[in-house]
């Protein structure tokens, strides 16, 4: 893949890229699928229930099944609804959500788009998203689609800067916003990774992160015991499963991007783990924040609407200036 | 400069195939769901009572507010990050000189805090 993105461009190198592209989307897909039975299954266990179990052996097959079953299901668009916003609404959501995935490396040998502005990029176009939920919450011409989706586009946005100014502690101290060269700066003991150094921006991150990802304990724009189902209340069939597809493929993103920014990436914990390729390592990284996310979904109460606004600016706002300085200090007294 | 072009032409497919997915899901959908049009099932949801008045009602100011000051906080994110990337040869001017930049917006913020707009009353 690295040597690819050398080459001049042929007509050979567009169509691996292409065929690239169209696995990591196979690829994506399929944890999409087993991610939401694993979720199933961990917050089951955790409630001491067995989650989802009849579908093939331990359910396997349930997330699929649940794929047919929205397929097959009627496309209903209410009559008082936008039509082109309210079609529109999902694909605006999900492109921006699979967009992101372009940028981000898996190990130094398969960095797909290693762009120079990596992680400007991925705020960019995920910010976009926004947009598609308060866009679908209007179409829909629905007053808990309208509230919903005021209130995801109200607590992305407000989120989304304690989220983008925890980044900035990581670029200090990499002096880059390439991804692959925010790894290789991570230093191979696990304590030199940017966790450590950068404990409060990693703090800040995680939350924010969980906010922008719309989970519990910031659900609130799918608050069903108020809103029924929010922005999406009166989608149905695939259309609601792009929303759904979108929310995992931005799990998937923001796990990517924790192990990248903040637990480093391909590199072994300790050096002499080196023989073990650096995917395995990226893999175990991965699975433990989306264990993590789940994990706190199965163990948070929902917050109060007012206190995740007063949350996000009052708090994680200041810390993450904070963070900044501090790191900014630091390095200046190092140098 | 190739290694530039072919990312940028990565990304370019993978919003193509972002956008491919959702239209060809849609399409195959489109042979394999029925159609049953009913007037009722055409009827916008509000708890399984006829709508009352339109869908699209006012809604709370501080939404609008807020989104002012995301607009705000976003434009400084712009001016810090070439700032991050340049740390390392700016030195200490520099950490000054955003010192200053960011207490300007600080300010902005304790004003907009102690006027109660960062206060919920409604959500």
């Amino acid at each position: 893949m690295a040597d690819l993105m050398q080459q001049p461009i042929t007509w050979g190198s567009v169509s691996l890229m292409v065929l690239s592209a169209a696995v990591l989307l196979l690829i994506v897909l399929g944890y999409v699928t087993y991610a939401i039975l694993f979720e199933r299954k961990v917050i089951g266990w955790i409630q001491g229930r067995h989650g989802p179990n009849r579908l093939g052996p331990f359910g396997l097959l349930q997330t699929v099944a649940d794929v047919i079953k929205l397929l097959i299901k009627e496309d209903i668009v209410p009559r008082n609804a936008d039509r082109a916003l309210f079609i529109l609404a999902p694909v605006i959501v999900f492109v921006p959500s699979f967009t992101v995935l372009a940028t981000i490396p898996y190990t130094r040998n398969l960095p797909f788009a290693d762009l120079n502005v990596g992680l400007l990029y991925y705020a960019a176009i995920s910010s976009i998203s926004a947009l598609g939920m308060l866009l679908g919450g209007w179409a829909s011409n629905n007053k808990y689609s309208l509230i919903g989706g005021m209130r995801s586009a109200a607590q992305m946005i407000s989120y989304e800067i304690p989220l983008v100014i925890s980044f900035i502690g990581v670029i200090l101290m990499s002096g880059s916003l390439r991804l692959s060269t925010i790894v290789e700066e991570q230093g191979p003991w696990f304590w030199q990774w940017n966790f450590v150094p950068q404990i409060l921006g990693f703090l800040v991150f995680i939350v924010a992160a969980l906010a922008e990802l719309n989970r519990t304990p910031f659900d609130l724009p799918e608050a069903e015991s108020e809103l029924v189902a929010g922005y999406f209340t009166e989608y149905s069939g695939f259309r609601f499963a792009f929303f759904m597809l979108a929310e995992y493929v931005y799990v998937y993103a923001i796990a990517a991007l924790t192990t990248i920014l903040f637990l480093g990436g391909w590199h072994p914990p300790f050096p002499f783990l080196d023989f073990i390729p650096g995917i395995i390592w990226f893999l175990l990284k991965f699975c433990l924040v989306v264990f993590t996310i789940f994990w706190i979904r199965a163990t948070m109460p929902r917050m109060r609407g007012d206190h995740l606004m007063s949350f996000g600016w009052k708090v994680l706002l200041p810390l993450s200036l904070i963070n900044v300085f501090i790191t900014a200090v630091v390095l200046e007294i190092l140098r | 400069m190739e290694e530039y072009n072919a990312s940028y032409l990565l990304v370019a497919i993978f919003i193509a195939l972002g956008i491919f997915l959702p239209v060809a899901a849609l399409t195959l959908g489109r042979l394999l769901r029925p159609k049953k049009p009913e007037e009722m099932k055409y009827t916008t949801y509000e708890s399984g009572v006829d709508p009352v008045g339109s869908g699209n009602i006012r809604f709370n100011i501080r939404y609008y507010i807020f989104a002012l000051m995301f607009v705000l906080f976003d434009v400084e994110i712009v001016f810090l990050y070439p700032w991050a990337v340049a740390y390392g040869q700016l030195g200490l001017f520099a950490l000054i000189e955003m010192l200053i930049f960011i207490v300007l917006f600080l300010v902005g913020l304790i004003y907009a805090w102690k006027k109660k707009v960062l206060k919920w009353t409604t959500f």
